[in-house]
Order: C-alpha cells, then structure tokens, then sequence
C-alpha cells in the first residue's frame, strides 16, 4: 500500500478516533511523523499501536541519527527471525520471544499505549519458566527446518532429540 | 460439518432478555491466547498453523465435557457460510477474510465461540444477551482455565499473557457492551458521548467491530487497555460507564417524547410502514428503519412486536443469511427483492411475530 501523500509505501497504518467517525490513515514515516507532530497539541488517545509506534519514531529521532534509527530496526530475534523493521510495519509480532528480544523498544511503546508496564491479572497455573522454555522450541523447531534444507543431517538429527527432550519435559 | 443446524435457531445473545436489554443488546468478553512453542501467526508456517490447531482443537473438545460443540474448519467453507458466521458474531472479518489452516468451535446455544489460528492462536468470546458482564466473566475465566489446563500459553512473568498485537498484551481482555442508541444518534448528542469515552481510554466500534461503521444505530462500548489492570478492574471500568450511558440514552428519548412526540411517532410508524410493504429494500436501509422501529416497541409506540423478533431481523435479513435461507448464491438486486419479501413475510403475520414460527 502506498502513503496517502506521496508514492513510498505506507509503514504507518493509523486509525484517528478523536474525530468521532473512525478515519483510517496510511503513511509513510516521513509523513507520520509530520501528522502526528501537526496534532501533537491533543493527548495521545488510544490510537493503537500504530499511532503509538509513529510517535515513538519521532521521539527516537530527536535524540538519534538516521544510522542508529535503521540499525535498530535491523535487530532480529533470534528466536523466529522477525526484524524489528518487519513488526513496525506488519504492527505485529513474530514469536513470544520478540517481547525479550525487543524490550528495549517495546517497553516504551507499552508505556506509551497502555500507560503502565506490568501485568496486574490473572496467572496461569503453569510456571511462566516452562513457557519461556518452550518458546525455545519455535527456534529449535526453525533449526532443524533449515538444517535439512542446508543438507546437514547430523545437526537436524541432534535438533530432532533436543526438541522431543523439550517438549516431554 | 452442518452450518445449516446455525440457520434454524438464534443466538442466545439476540433474546433480547436481561438486564437493560431495550438498550444493551449483548455483554461479551474475548480472551486472546498464545501458545507458548509456537510462532505467532505472522511467521507461522503451514506446518505450525496444522499443529497449533491440532493441539488446540484437542485441548477444546477435551475440556468442554458436555460435548456441545459445533468444530469447522473455516478454510474449508464457502464465502457465504464464512460471511454467515460473521453476520452472527461467531467469527471476525479478520478470520473470515484471511489465508491458510483456521477453524472455530461454537457452543450451539452461540454463547460462547472459540476461533483458531485468528490473529492470536486462540481467541475465547462469551457472548449473553443484556447487560451481565459478570456472569460472562466467570464464564470465559472458566473456559480458560479448562483450556490452560491442557496446553502450555505464552505468559511473561512482568508482562502476562503474550500476543501478537502488543495492544492486547497482558490481560488479553476485550470487554465490550453493545448498546442501541437511536435517541442519542437523533438528537445528535452521541458524538458528545464518544469524545468523553475517549478520554477515558474506551473504545466506540460499530456492529461487526473494528473498522465497521455504526449501521442501525449500535455502538459498542470496549476497554482499550489490557496491561497493568486485572480482568475485574476492566470489566468494572466498562460496567461503570455503561449504565451513565443507558441513563443519557433514555433521558433523549423521554425528551424525544415529550417535546416532537408527533414527529417521532411519526418517524417510527413510517419506518415499520416502509419495511412491511417495501418491494425491494438495501440491507442499510433495512438496518436504519429498524432501529427505528426497535426504540417504538421500546416506547410502547408499537405494540404488536417483539424485541428478540426485531433483534433476529438485523441479523436475518443480512446478505448471508438470506443466502443460506433461500440456499443460492444472489447478485444484490436479488437479495433486496428477497429481503423485502422477508421483512414484509415476518412483520404481516395475523400474530403478530408472537408465534413459534421462526423461518
């Protein structure tokens, strides 16, 4: 999809409530940042995540050169390989793992759209340690895929035990 | 797989009974959930999608014991029966409309719905008529708890449960209320009320949700915020707004009544006028004369309907639906003769629409 101003695509998907009819905007992050600053009189509001990440973008580059911006936005989880660059623009995660992988970017964001940082309800009866741990399996699992495609049998062979010891545990 | 079965009853949340329910149509809350050892659906091979539903279609039907489930395979079903289960809330457009291996299970009473491989792995909606956000609570607490019990979910010690959207993390709680506000919406004080939600940190959808547009004058009210608030707060928060709002709704329409009773009187007696001998009718404008007529059986102004007949027809005379009713495909010239015919067929009954007849 292309920005609604000019032909780079649109990385920035917004929706505006504070008009009463919801209005959808599709920018490119030049022109986020603009629209976002030309209403920056107005409290945030629950625009979403896209909103929230726009304006993170322009905090960010207060402070920032363009080559650390695009450095940052580089950065991979090592777990599902999604790019920091890849979820701002899908404004979705790849893996479980992402929200370690990219904390020092979420956090803010999280702050940024829900006003507080840490989770007040219900538990589940699991221990968190066991979820984190099977998250290692979305890499393992990852692994194993490429190594057979890469033709390297031992070391898929070695994954396969390594995920079926994680999985039983 | 008989989605047929769906078209021969209504769903609990159409009734039309419980608490406020001539304003509040349903209380609903969604859940969303995440395996832990797999990736979110963004990077979810075809190969993960197969497995996350493998192991959660067997977590669903092992820990709903009275085996009252209804399990179909979204990906495998036709355009219309897709648009059929949205139309009826079971499904979102977002899981309609999307691409690889999904499904749902739906309870056959429609009270509660469970989608597969949606933007998160698992979303979990109860849904009941009138305004009863509690019970829905302990009742989707206890899905979840049944569900928890069988599969391992994404959960962060600091964070809570992990989604796709870091707008949802945390509680992964939506609590949403849908209202019909006909007299707010005539005298155009609604924007007034949206604005003041906002700043709240409530969100205002239409019909079908996110991105729909109001159509017959419903409106539903959400939290915005699922992080840093337990589940009870959340739905606290919507159910202390909502009876302010239910309040606003009947003052404009006691307001209605006393100063341009004529008027209104006469804006709902045209509107079930054009709807019983109309010859062909747009699902819109069906939706817009409806809503009319809903708040004059609210006002005693009609006498011979019933609320869960009048809720049943939004939902009925939708294009899917009078599809599946008259079992072909129709171009949409088609289906405003055969909606006319509908609507003039349900509202000239010699009861009245009191009758067990429903089809």
């Amino acid at each position: 999809m292309k920005c609604q101003q000019c032909d780079r695509p649109a990385t920035f998907h917004i929706t505006e409530l504070t008009g009463g009819k919801p209005q959808e905007l599709h920018l490119c992050e030049d022109h986020a940042r603009q629209y976002l600053t030309s209403s920056s009189g107005e409290p945030p509001g629950p625009g979403g995540v896209a909103a929230a990440l726009a304006q993170q973008v322009q905090q960010m580059a207060i402070g920032q050169t363009a080559e650390e911006l695009a450095r940052l936005d580089q950065q991979a989880c090592p777990v599902c390989g999604i790019t920091f660059y890849e979820f701002r623009s899908q404004g979705r995660l790849g893996c479980p793992h992402d929200y370690v992988a990219f904390q020092a970017q979420l956090d803010p964001l999280l702050l940024n759209v829900h006003g507080e940082s840490e989770h007040t309800g219900k538990r589940p009866r699991r221990a968190p340690a066991a979820s984190e741990r099977r998250t290692q399996l979305i890499r393992l699992r990852r692994e194993m895929k490429e190594a057979i495609e890469n033709e390297k049998y031992e070391r898929a062979s070695e994954l396969r035990d390594e995920i079926r010891r994680t999985e039983s545990e | 797989m008989d989605l047929n079965e769906l078209t021969q009853t209504s769903g609990e949340w159409l009734r039309g009974l419980g608490p406020e329910a001539d304003i509040v149509i349903s209380s609903r809350i969604r859940l969303a959930r995440n395996l832990a050892d797999f990736p979110f659906i963004s990077r979810a091979t075809p190969q993960d999608r197969l497995q996350i539903e493998r192991s959660l279609r067997d977590a669903i039907l092992a820990a709903n014991s009275s085996g009252d489930l209804l399990y179909v395979a979204v990906d495998e079903l036709e355009g219309v029966d897709r648009q059929f289960l949205v139309e009826r809330h079971l499904i979102s457009r977002e899981h309609a409309e999307s691409q690889g291996r999904r499904a749902v299970a739906i309870d056959r009473t429609e009270r509660f719905s469970l989608m597969i491989n949606e933007e998160d792995h698992l979303r979990i909606q109860v849904l009941q008529s009138g305004f009863n956000l509690d019970s829905v609570w302990e009742q989707i607490n206890n899905i979840d708890d049944g569900i928890e019990e069988r599969v391992t979910y994404a959960f962060h010690e600091r964070l809570g449960y992990l989604t796709a959207c870091p707008t949802n993390v945390g509680t992964g709680m939506r609590v949403s209320v849908m209202l019909h506000l006909p007299a707010l919406v005539i005298t155009r004080q609604i924007e007034k009320v949206f604005r003041s939600l906002q700043k709240i940190s409530l969100a205002v959808r239409g019909l079908y949700g996110e991105g729909s547009q109001a159509t017959g004058d419903f409106y539903q009210i959400s939290n915005q915020i699922t992080l840093g608030r337990s589940e009870q707060e959340l739905v606290q928060q919507v159910r202390d707004i909502v009876p302010v709002i239910i309040d606003y709704e009947r003052q404009a329409r006691q307001f209605l009544i006393k100063e341009s009773h004529e008027n209104l009187h006469d804006r709902v007696s045209r509107a079930y006028g054009i709807l019983r001998t109309a010859q062909t009718i747009s699902s819109e404008e069906t939706m817009h004369l409806l809503s009319s007529v809903r708040m004059g059986v609210n006002l005693g102004l009609i006498q011979d309907l019933r609320i869960a007949d009048i809720n049943d027809l939004f939902i009925r005379t939708q294009p899917a639906h009078l599809q599946k009713l008259t079992g072909n495909e129709l171009a949409s010239t088609d289906r405003n003769i055969e909606r006319a015919r509908y609507l003039r067929h349900h509202l000239n009954r010699e009861d009245g629409g009191h009758g067990a007849e429903k089809n």
